[in-house]
């Protein structure tokens, strides 16, 4: 029996479903900004924040007002739930990912430090976590969000890495060390977009079986697919 | 309206479907070590077996096993016509007084005895499950008699004793502070969450063990029916209480435990948390969340 508010959740799910797609996009424009320092890619991805915060609000207003009208149960309940808190991470990742906008400014004009391999690989891990994340929301493919998990290990890694790669640029010579610093806040963002997109892959688990898979050590062990 | 609940909630694999990604079929519960539900470890006080119950040549009730836990609440939800109140009506043989029911197979055992046993007297097992139903029925007695009605009829005359009890009921019923001045008025005189409450009181003054409650807030107000929910958290210490309701907020409220029949089954029993929160079965989610029934 289809109820007469239906309609309403619907919305909220392709609210949300439309955040995660402007949050991609705006990570993947970030990165492209920074690796061809292209500075109007990198100013249309400061301007384009604030869909996601609208977007954001709109979602926050009318869990709000769901719950209070509807009162939902079980799936709707977590849904809602879920709309909230994964919309909160989406938000956050679209700030990462002006930050990251901001910074490729300021690089793009100076010679690059370094050849641009390591951000781009992370940002692709990162995106690709993101995707496989949203993509569980409308699946409810629980192996996918697990392996979302699992794989933000393999960022931490890389960030890690730069972080000493960079610091040693540092000490070789002190002209280095804007850029180098700037790097290694970019590095951070990336890390911290991993990061949301490990916190909806748990949420999207909860809302497909009301399972909480959060601080788990087990989903911490396992790296990359070759167990290194 | 089965099915239509079915796709309402099976998750498409297109990637533009707006449909609820719930628990499906092919979805098995990921088990890593989570952390344990919280089922504190209860005794089993009514065990329903294989239970087929009928109303003349119609069956009401297919092969109904269930165990009902000591000293909690169990709320049965469904739609109307599912069984539930037969269920509940059957747990103190109130179901004898129709004619033509018969239970054609499996039976009901409160601490392990048959209570359609040959050697057990209905009117002893309705002292220790006690009932109320959904429209409060006081005597056309004062209030103070229709506590003792039960306890007169046990034989007990003292005085003292039958104060004694009126007044705990009346207070175990959390009414004491509003008629204790006024113990010889009628009971009709009070208003319907009172009287409502006076029957729970009355139900109470016997002291069974088990108390059936029979939509026993639906003719109520929100805050008459918020005494009794209270009033069923309080009594949970002391009784075991099983409760039919159409409402699914307070099944969610008052129980422990919450059993979902539909046209005479019983679907799903689980803790209240898991049918509210994450029910296994598609049908039960259908009915909690207002989707049929």
């Amino acid at each position: 029996m289809k109820r007469f508010f239906d309609s309403e959740l619907e919305t909220f799910r392709s609210d949300l479903i439309r955040m995660g797609e402007v949050s991609i996009r705006q990570v993947r424009n970030a990165i492209k900004a920074l690796v061809e320092a292209d500075v109007g890619l990198a100013d249309q991805v400061i301007a384009a924040d604030d869909e996601l915060d609208d977007l954001e609000k709109r979602i926050d207003n009318e869990a709000i007002r769901y719950m209070n009208l509807r009162a939902p149960i079980a799936t709707e309940l977590r849904l809602v739930i879920v709309g909230m808190k994964a919309s909160h991470d989406l938000e956050r990742v679209g700030d990462e990912a002006t930050s990251i906008a901001k910074r490729a400014v300021k690089l793009a004009a100076e010679p690059p430090l370094k050849a641009y391999i390591d951000i781009p690989r992370m940002a692709a891990i990162a995106g690709e976590m993101l995707r496989e994340a949203m993509d569980t929301f409308l699946s409810g493919d629980i192996d996918k969000a697990i392996a979302v998990v699992r794989r933000d290990k393999e960022v931490d890694d890389i960030n890690k890495q730069l972080y000493r790669e960079l610091s040693s640029f540092m000490i070789e010579k002190p002209g280095n060390i804007t850029r180098a610093l700037e790097l290694m806040f970019i590095s951070k963002s990336i890390e911290r977009i991993a990061d949301h997109a490990t916190n909806i892959a748990e949420e999207m688990v909860f809302l497909a079986q009301a399972q909480d898979i959060r601080h788990l050590d087990e989903l911490k062990k396992s790296t990359r697919p070759d167990g290194a | 309206m089965v099915t239509a609940k079915a796709s309402a909630i099976s998750h498409s694999t297109s990637s533009t479907s707006m449909e609820t990604p719930a628990s499906t079929p092919t979805s098995r519960p990921f088990n890593l070590s989570s952390p344990a539900a919280d089922s504190d470890q209860t005794d089993t006080l009514i065990e329903i077996s294989d239970f087929d119950f009928y109303y003349g040549t119609k069956q009401a009730l297919f092969d109904i096993n269930l165990k009902l836990d000591d000293k909690r609440v169990t709320a049965f939800i469904g739609p109307s016509g599912c069984g539930k109140s037969t269920l509940l009506r059957c747990l103190n043989r109130m179901n004898d007084l129709i004619d033509g029911t018969q239970i054609k197979r499996g039976g009901v055992k409160i601490r392990g005895v048959d209570i359609y046993g040959r050697e057990v007297d209905s009117i002893e097992l309705r002292k220790r499950v006690g009932m109320v139903f959904q429209k409060s029925n006081p005597f056309p007695k004062s209030i103070y008699e229709n506590i003792v009605y039960g306890l007169r009829i046990q034989g007990v005359k003292s005085k003292a004793r039958l104060d004694e009890i009126v007044e705990k009921s009346l207070r175990g019923a959390a009414l004491w502070d509003e008629v204790k001045d006024r113990l010889h008025e009628s009971g009709l005189s009070l208003s319907g969450g009172q009287q409502q409450r006076l029957c729970i009181a009355r139900t109470i003054a016997v002291e069974p063990e088990i108390i059936l409650m029979d939509e026993p807030c639906s003719a109520l107000d929100p805050i008459a029916t918020a005494k009794v929910e209270e009033l069923i958290h309080e009594l949970k210490k002391q009784f075991t209480i099983i409760i039919v309701t159409h409402s699914m907020q307070q099944a969610a409220r008052c129980s422990d435990k919450t059993a979902f029949f539909y046209m005479g089954k019983l679907i799903e029993y689980a803790d209240t948390r898991t049918i509210f929160m994450n029910p296994a079965n598609a049908q039960t989610e259908a009915y909690v969340s207002g989707r049929f029934g």
